[in-house]
């Protein structure tokens, strides 16, 4: 009964909002494929998120949700324009492989 | 209940944040990102956040994903190469992550006067959300959708093949 009516700390969730940003660190760096390298990043930007909505949990400040909900817009900007991009890459180089695109660095 | 809510959709965002650096399809790792973004949405409700819950679920798990998604099945993007990669994101970026991870965690833990989470403690309505949006924040909004049509122009422009129909007909016409 009494674990039924508990409340979950709140520093669980900045707990799981570092790990999830450390994963998304992780596989920006190990992973070869330049879409996964993306999707890292929206990991990390889930992570940033969920610690300003708990932290507009803490101080029950409307402001923290409304700087999640701009960090979304920007994000979905971002997605297109990165997609375009890759896409762009795919038909200058013919490949995703991060490896294989170091025209600068020759 | 709640920390039974929360145990779960934790141990799905985490498994599924795993299961996207373990595999090797990038459509694997889309739909397994598409999981934690939905766990997400459930985590937000838990913190009374329910307007985000639902842009969650519509933006991010909906329009951003489809949006993968579709440029993977229209890169036909195949399985990735396993190389090492780069030697100093092995050797110093790695190390630094773990730093990192670890210091945030402990000073989270030692963190005092931080409250609980509960749904019985009340949402933040969407009423409330959007009385300080468009009174106090309506320059940042309007220009936030002027940063959109640019990126919609900008994906566009990008994404069109250079020399298209349209050019061609021009060149040959004359």
């Amino acid at each position: 009964m009494d674990l039924l009516n508990q409340s979950v700390p709140l520093s669980w969730f900045l707990l799981l909002s570092a790990a999830l940003f450390a994963l998304g660190i992780v596989g920006f760096l190990l992973k070869r494929n330049i879409i996964t390298v993306f999707l890292s990043i929206e990991l990390m930007l889930n992570a940033v998120n969920l610690s300003f909505v708990t932290f507009a949990h803490q101080w029950h400040a409307v402001k923290g949700q409304i700087f999640v909900f701009f960090v979304m817009m920007v994000a979905a900007a971002e997605a297109a324009v990165g997609l375009a991009i890759i896409i762009a890459i795919f038909r200058a180089r013919g490949t995703l492989a991060i490896d294989r695109i170091d025209l600068m660095k020759r | 209940m709640h920390v039974i809510l929360f145990a779960v959709f934790a141990v799905f965002c985490l498994a599924g944040a795993i299961n996207l650096l373990v595999q090797t399809h990038p459509i694997n790792s889309a739909l397994s990102l598409i999981v934690v973004m939905t766990s997400l949405a459930v985590l937000y409700l838990l913190l009374g956040a329910e307007f985000l819950a639902a842009a969650q679920v519509i933006v991010y798990s909906g329009a951003v994903m489809v949006l993968f998604t579709f440029v993977i099945m229209l890169l036909n993007a195949g399985r990735e190469e396993r190389t090492l990669g780069s030697r100093v994101a092995r050797v110093i970026g790695l190390p630094a992550v773990v730093a990192i991870l670890a210091v945030v965690a402990t000073v989270i833990l030692h963190t005092q006067g931080l409250g609980g989470a509960a749904m019985s403690q009340g949402f933040t309505t969407t009423e409330e959300l959007s009385t300080v949006l468009f009174h106090e924040l309506l320059l940042p909004f309007e220009v936030t959708s002027v940063l959109i049509l640019i990126a919609i122009l900008g994906a566009v422009a990008l994404a069109r093949v250079e020399g298209s129909s349209a050019d061609d007909a021009e060149r040959t016409g004359q």
